[in-house]
């Protein structure tokens, strides 16, 4: 009786899993490489197909019709646009953006130069959204039903309806003017003698072990980054108390307070790894949103990055480099959605075990 | 000698006041089994979960104390009290399917008592846990330890269960519906297995339950419950030979038997109903009164 | 019910505060040659960082103080309420028709219509959207209408992503399929019987966007991107408070507390609306 029962439950499905993940992985990728061929199209649709002649706006005032001529050619203008296209998109996979006309340097060598500063303020962003936003889930999960909860849903509520923009003025009026202990514009300060070799200084200088010039990039890099954390980590708090709570009314939770664990311990346990699944998914998709936030906080901070950059850019009307900007950004979302993915198939033990 | 459960006058309510247990009194010796009987709603599983101290937070006690082998519960620290529901009882779930957390092994999930809160080593537990899956006649421990809930059926679930549940060797176990939501085939097995593990462990076991034909087979004592009310409260041959309560007797007649399945299923006289409805009232009556 | 259910549930005295303060502000926007107590363009240099009302040093009539060009910073606020309630309406509204259209034709076809509108809306959402906006408005060239254009084309995702979810719910439940064994058409059930379960759901986001335009349209002039640059604007107003943050805070306060106030109205009545309209929670 019992080995009939055995047979049933133990089913070798191991070459199963790895094929699924496989299988899930390259459908992802080719929608991914769709989604950039798309952004592709916009973006040049946008910029040539707009008002205005991209040449008269690449030259200085005064240029002759000769160099207008000239650059026509050198740019490939005087084909088709479908043809200018192909011949553009062929180069951006070659990794040849073009030159930046306002700043008269390789456009892939500007944004490099750029990036690491904007990922550093994005993820120092992400670790403190996830840390304030999963401390506040989960005591409120704890003290469910009670005024700290109901505390925990006014200030997560407030944090969300109020955007990055806003926050990071009143971080400007609160800690850069009120009570002066940050800096309130740029990355570092110029005095420092920075002896980095990659451009990711903060976390270089936690290599080096400089704390002294840590202390001095987090200084600049702390209330940019609160204000692209705070609305993240409301919709963390939110999303993971309300399934903390639906996970903690189930049996195996129960089983696990009847054990003798406490109520922390059954939160931290049972019930957060599986909670947090839904919430990681959509993470994901919100950390793409505060990269985007970062474009206007950096400007709003003096923060060189690559937000900052890009702004400049468009005052600019430097074409090669908005484009070259807008792509590496939608690299970097559509990255971020397939590794979100993948780590959901990865955590999910029903999506992992067939 | 103390009993192993005592429960006395304990009465909970729901916010809107009304009483899900009505000024309940139990006893359960060491070595017992207690059956728990009654229709859904009738409060059988408060009870458990009120000794275990996981009643749903909408639920208050109001009175009444619980002594667990003579320790008031009311009495202790949250921290302490968990602690001595945590080494002294266990819990036998109703679902098993959902009793077991989705995303941990078998391994860790048997385990995690006996290494975290009575402070065993790790091989110590080990082989205390494969003891007990032996016992729990599961042949292939190296692999359900390994496994994930979902990889497993109902039944191994429970058996799973069942052995974590006396590993501890806790004295008293509440075994709340614990074949319910398996199969009519396993539903055999798994209460055989509890009946021999109670035998051989001594463990006295709240076995809450609406099937009498399930009490007759496991319990040496019924408690009858209607609406949070302890009805009746006999030794189970005498209970099955000659019940007191009229309600008791509604119970038996509503139980389907083999020889006479149509027959069988009346539903419980209105007459019945009324004499219940009266005796709820009386005590609330007399509860209302010294509570203003 | 637990106290946080309870707090969401409490749609009066949020509605009432949310839509009295939009309501104080559009009445003041449409009102402003009236109430504005100055004339907002008016430079005096002589006037130049009064500081408000309460403070040593403010003049009668500039109640909010004056900015470094001795503009008063109350009348500019007035008026730059116009053009932030023009772009909150029209742009919202724009994205709302495009957005709740398109979502609602995927989500209840599906298909075909489905997989494009979705390819679609994922390209879009691949595009940082703050970038996206002053790009937008860097080429079509500043003005009222681009920067309406420009909130539009950004983020009627929003509405498309909501309502295409909301109505491929809908489309499965048996009202729908009750309605198509009765012989309605499809684009008939679409419009009786989808359509009018995601109102609430339109409803709401049409209130929260035109908060979110709003302060769109306040980071475009904040980057000196909107209008042109003498009419004044919320961003505008509040890039001229960022540079002198260290002599007249007051420029930079403000304009912020009016449009957090804005901002959370907007998201406030949205909800509340929602409450409101939705027959499950009512």
């Amino acid at each position: 009786m019992t080995a009939r029962i055995f047979h049933r439950e133990y089913e070798p499905r191991a070459p199963a899993k790895i094929y699924m993940l496989l299988q899930r992985f390259l459908i992802r990728l080719a929608t991914m490489l769709i989604t950039l061929f798309g952004v592709a199209v916009v973006v040049f649709v946008v910029i040539r197909v707009a008002p205005g002649d991209p040449i008269a706006m690449m030259l200085p005032p005064g240029a002759t019709d000769a160099d207008i001529a000239r650059l026509r050619a050198l740019y490939g203008l005087d084909k088709s646009i479908v043809e200018q296209f192909f011949i553009w998109l062929s180069g951006v996979v070659r990794g040849d953006f073009g030159t930046s006309i306002s700043l008269r340097q390789d456009v892939l060598g500007l944004v490099f130069n750029r990036l690491p500063a904007t990922l550093e303020l994005a993820i120092v962003a992400l670790v403190m959204a996830v840390a304030i936003g999963g401390v506040t889930a989960i005591l409120g999960a704890r003290e469910r039903g009670t005024a700290v909860e109901a505390g925990i849903d006014i200030a997560s509520g407030a944090a969300l309806s109020i955007p990055d923009f806003l926050w990071g003025l009143v971080l400007i009026l609160l800690f850069g003017v009120l009570v002066p202990i940050f800096d309130i514009s740029g990355r570092v300060s110029p005095q420092l003698d920075l002896p980095f070799v990659t451009q990711f200084y903060f976390f270089e200088s936690l290599l080096r072990l400089r704390f002294d010039l840590t202390w001095d990039l987090l200084k600049h890099m702390l209330m940019p980054a609160v204000a692209l954390a705070l609305p993240l980590a409301a919709i963390i708090s939110q999303l993971l108390k309300q399934s903390l709570k639906e996970v903690l009314d189930l049996d195996y939770v129960v089983l696990a307070r009847v054990k003798g664990f406490s109520e922390t311990q059954v939160i931290l346990r049972e019930a957060l790894k599986n909670a947090a699944l839904p919430t990681l998914t959509l993470v994901g998709v919100q950390f793409t949103f505060l990269i985007g936030g970062t474009v206007i906080v950096e400007r709003l901070f003096s923060y060189e990055g690559l937000g900052n950059m890009a702004i400049d850019a468009v005052i600019n009307r430097d074409l090669p480099l908005i484009q070259g900007i807008v792509l590496v950004f939608a690299l970097l979302f559509v990255l971020i959605n397939l590794a979100v993915d993948m780590m959901y198939a990865l955590l999910n033990p029903r999506l992992r075990h067939g | 000698m103390s009993a192993c459960l005592d429960i006395v006058n304990l009465s909970a309510v729901l916010p809107n006041g009304q009483r899900v247990l009505r000024s309940v009194s139990l006893a359960v010796q060491p070595g017992e089994v207690r059956a728990l009987v009654g229709e859904s709603g009738a409060g059988k599983t408060m009870i458990g979960k009120a000794v275990l101290g996981v009643l749903p937070s909408s639920v208050r006690i109001v009175e009444g104390d619980m002594r667990l082998e003579g320790e008031d519960l009311g009495k202790l620290r949250p921290k302490a009290r968990r602690t001595l529901i945590g080494a002294r009882t266990a819990l036998i779930p109703q679902d098993p399917l959902t009793a077991l957390n989705p995303s941990r092994r078998i391994g860790p999930q048997m385990t995690d008592r006996l290494v975290r809160i009575l402070g065993w080593s790790a091989e110590r537990a080990d082989t205390r846990i494969r003891q007990l899956l032996d016992e729990v006649q599961i042949r292939d421990p190296e692999r359900v330890l390994k496994s994930y809930p979902h990889e497993l059926s109902g039944g191994m679930r429970q058996r799973v269960l069942i052995a974590a549940a006396f590993a501890a060797e806790p004295r008293l176990i509440v075994a709340d519906e614990p074949t319910t939501a398996l199969d009519v085939t396993v539903q055999k097995q798994i209460l055989r297995l509890i009946a021999q593990l109670q035998r051989e462990h001594g463990t006295a076991i709240l076995f809450v339950t609406h099937d009498l034909g399930v009490v007759a087979k496991i319990s040496q004592k019924v408690s009858v419950l209607y609406a949070g009310k302890v009805v009746e409260e006999a030794e189970t041959a005498a209970l099955f030979a000659a019940p007191r309560h009229p309600y008791t007797r509604a119970l038996m007649g509503a139980t389907p038997r083999y020889t006479d399945p149509f027959a069988s299923l009346k539903p419980v006289d209105e007459a019945v109903l009324a004499g219940l409805a009266a005796e709820i009232a009386a005590v609330d009556q007399a509860w209302r009164q010294p509570h203003g | 019910m637990d106290k946080a259910r309870m707090w969401r549930r409490g749609v009066s005295p949020r509605l009432w505060l949310a839509g009295g303060w939009l309501l104080l502000a559009l009445l003041a926007a449409i009102f402003a040659p009236l109430v504005a107590p100055q004339d907002p363009l008016a430079q005096d240099l002589m006037l130049e960082r009064l500081p408000p009302f309460w403070l040593d040093g403010a003049e009668p009539g500039y109640w909010l103080g004056t900015d470094s060009l001795g503009r008063d910073l109350l009348s500019r606020l007035i008026f730059g309420g116009r053009i932030a309630f023009i772009v909150a309406f029209a742009a919202a509204i724009a994205a709302c028709l495009v957005g709740s259209t398109l979502g609602l034709i995927a989500g209840y076809f599906g298909g075909w219509a489905d997989r494009i509108i979705s390819r679609i809306v994922d390209i879009w959402m691949a595009f940082p959207p703050v970038l996206f906006a002053i790009l937008l408005v860097a080429v079509l060239g500043t003005g009222l209408s681009s920067v309406i254009l420009a909130i539009a084309i950004i983020d009627w995702t929003r509405f498309c992503r909501v309502i295409r979810a909301e109505a491929m719910g809908q489309s499965r439940m048996d009202y729908v399929e009750n309605a198509r064994i009765a012989g309605y058409g499809r684009i008939g059930i679409m419009l009786r019987e989808v359509l009018p379960n995601v109102v609430p759901s339109i409803v709401a986001l049409l209130s929260l966007e035109m908060g979110i335009a709003v302060i769109v349209e306040a980071i475009l002039s904040f980057v000196n991107l909107s209008i042109s640059a003498d009419d004044p604007t919320w961003g505008g107003i509040i890039a001229e408070g960022r540079l002198s943050i260290h002599q007249a805070w007051w420029v930079l306060v403000f304009p912020l507390i009016t449009l957090i106030l804005t901002v959370l109205s907007f998201s406030q009545f949205g909800e509340a609306l929602k409450a409101r309209f939705d027959p499950v929670l009512r």
